[in-house]
């Protein structure tokens, strides 16, 4: 059976940068990162996007990216078109109010009905900038469709999905009927890197791109129900005590004698 | 309809009787609460079996009134059946605010019952108060994976909040302590398509349990593979402890997801955290914040892990860690 999937992808910056590389921004309502370093697709949308595909390769369908955000680099929001998805819907609307996480899935709702056909929509686990884990599940609430949360393995049968996912000590395995949502983890492994054809491919193909109002929305219902007031980088007191020695192997001995005399051991 | 008052927290259920996230939850509840001026009352919702005893410990926990809707369908944890009989729970008993736990059931059922009540939730919080100026709750949350924190207001009434599980302060139970009870009458016969669990399968590690371990030793991508594990289960079984991992040596397929330690794996709150090979990113750190003291193993002087470290080593970790281990035998056998 071949499957309609949107995916929902969220352009952040780099996780990966050092702590000490990272400030907040003039305004104090974000981090920022020096402006060498390139934002990225946030990691658990790219695991969401190899979901997709996987589903695509083995069965067939059509998947569809949308991405809601401000200040898109297009060499990096169009990843997933050359790892193989077919469609890349932008929305960026320079007049729009900083969505919290409500507005997000009001604005990711309304692009989906308006995309119309579909059968599944996967979105990564969370967002690695304000690691909320709301807008999936806010979504399958507008939606009206059930929801998976976690994701390490997906199939569709019968008109059925199947989700192994994530419990603390194992997996738990659920059945949804479709239409339905799911949240994808790491632990589905490693996305595709972009082929060569597949680089190709995306460097025709051009984003969609669409504002509030070809949604039908209007920034005063996007107002958030979450205002962001500050956001600081707490103060740490915590000094280290370095333990010496000789050589490593005397280093180790030091280590334990210290951790007995701190009755640690 | 008359305004929204007081704080309600919802009981959350375990195996055995209330998690132990809800007498955290009644702690700061009772703060926010006083803060208001107003009561602090909890929902139940549970099966006719389960509710009385869960109706008990809350009251021991002193709140004032608990809404409890009682239904067949709310027997285990099936989460469509708990969101509908919340939603009208909360219509009935018209909170200004509502606090959850952002625990593995926590962090499903709040954004999706805020999101169907309209209303904004602050994830994942470590602080809560009542900001006065703007007459609304603040909560601070980690955010960036813990990189920075953020202070965000919820501008909603009921305004949500999920509160990080080991953050807050559990108020202690109070002997004879009860609640005068309300029974809310929910219907759950209009629940749209659902999600339903059809197999858990569960992948137990030997010996102590690493939420539970008073001393974790644990490993990362500077441990260069799965064998060097071994001598880390030799260290963790002469220290009485438990074996953890970061995201990177799970991904590695060095050792399991369950060993992993961090925002988006295991929180723990062990005495002693012997962190060998790992960086120190502000992800893996989120896991251990509740540790009082951490060891670091690692050959850059410079890794951030020092920075949150209480004593460190600098060095090869084939080389410091076995001798560690042999000294800590000698010592075990004197
Ligand atoms: C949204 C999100 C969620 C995440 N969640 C988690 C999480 O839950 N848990 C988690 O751990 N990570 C998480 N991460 C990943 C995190 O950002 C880091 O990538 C990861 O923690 C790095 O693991 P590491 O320290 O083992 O590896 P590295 O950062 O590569 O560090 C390896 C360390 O080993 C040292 N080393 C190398 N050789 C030796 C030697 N011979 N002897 C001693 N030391 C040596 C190096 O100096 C280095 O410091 C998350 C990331 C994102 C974006």
């Amino acid at each position: 059976m071949p499957v309609n999937i949107i995916v929902t992808a969220k352009q952040v910056i780099d996780p990966e940068t050092p702590a000490s590389a990272l400030k907040v921004d003039a305004q104090g309502k974000r981090m920022e990162t020096p402006p060498n370093v390139p934002p990225v697709i946030n990691g658990f949308d790219e695991n969401a996007v190899e979901a997709a595909l996987r589903l695509k390769d083995a069965q067939g369908g059509k998947v569809t990216v949308i991405s809601v955000g401000k200040s898109f680099v297009l060499d990096v929001i169009k990843k997933p078109l050359s790892m193989g998805c077919d469609e890349l819907i932008l929305i960026q609307d320079d007049n729009a109010p900083t969505f919290d996480a409500y507005a997000t899935a009001q604005v990711l709702a309304a692009a989906i009905k308006k995309v119309g056909q579909w059968d599944l929509v996967l979105c990564g686990r969370q967002a690695s900038d304000f690691d909320q884990a709301q807008v999936p599940l806010g979504l399958a609430e507008l939606l009206k469709v059930p929801c998976v949360t976690i994701a390490q393995k997906v199939e569709v049968k019968n008109g059925q999905v199947t989700v192994q996912r994530v419990a603390p000590d194992g997996a738990e395995v659920m059945e949804a009927p479709l239409p339905a949502l799911v949240t994808i983890s790491n632990e589905l492994g490693q996305p595709r890197y972009p082929t060569l054809r597949g680089i190709m491919a995306a460097s025709r193909k051009q984003p969609t791109q669409w504002k509030l109002a070809d949604l039908g929305l209007n920034a005063s219902e996007l107002a958030p129900r979450v205002e962001v007031a500050q956001v600081f980088i707490p103060a740490k007191q915590k000094v280290v005590e370095m333990i010496g020695g000789d050589n490593d192997e005397e280093k180790g001995w030091n280590l334990a004698r210290k951790l007995r005399e701190a009755k640690l051991i | 309809m008359a305004d929204p008052q007081g704080v309600l927290i919802v009981v959350e259920r375990s195996d055995t009787g209330m998690a132990p996230i809800t007498a955290e939850l009644a702690g700061a509840g009772a703060q926010l609460a006083k803060a208001l001026g107003q009561d602090l009352s909890a929902a139940v919702c549970s099966d006719s079996a389960s509710s009385p005893g869960l109706v008990q410990a809350v009251g021991r926990l002193g709140v004032k009134r608990v809404f409890v809707a009682e239904h067949a369908a709310l027997a285990g944890f099936q989460i469509e059946a708990h969101l509908a009989a919340l939603e009208q729970v909360i219509k009935q008993a018209n909170p200004r605010v509502v606090l959850l736990g952002k625990t593995v059931q926590g962090r499903d059922l709040g954004p999706r019952l805020a999101f169907r009540l309209g209303c904004g939730l602050a994830q994942d919080c470590v602080e809560i108060g009542w900001d006065q100026g703007r007459n609304t709750l603040q909560a601070v949350r980690p955010v960036y994976g813990g990189a920075s924190q953020a202070r965000v207001l919820v501008v909603t009434s009921p305004a949500f909040a999920a509160l990080r599980p080991k953050a807050f302060e559990p108020v202690p139970e109070t002997a004879g302590a009860t609640a005068e009870v309300v029974k809310v009458a929910v219907s759950l016969d209009s629940i749209g398509p659902v999600a339903k669990l059809v197999n858990r399968t569960k992948q137990e590690a030997a010996g102590v349990r690493l939420e539970d371990a008073r001393t974790v030793v644990s490993g990362g991508r500077g441990l260069g593979g799965p064998e060097p594990f071994k001598v880390l289960h030799e260290l963790a079984t002469a220290l009485g402890g438990a074996v953890g991992a970061s995201r990177a040596a799970c991904d590695a397929g060095w050792v399991p997801y369950p060993y992993q330690i961090g925002l988006t794996g295991k929180s723990i709150g062990a005495d002693l955290y012997i962190a060998i090979g790992i960086s120190g990113a502000s992800q893996h750190l989120a896991g251990i914040s509740g540790v009082k003291n951490i060891v670091a193993i690692n050959k850059d002087g410079e890794a951030n892990i020092f920075k949150e470290a209480r004593y460190g080593v600098v060095g090869d970790w084939s080389k410091v860690v076995p001798a560690f281990l042999q000294a800590v035998k000698e010592m075990a056998s004197r």
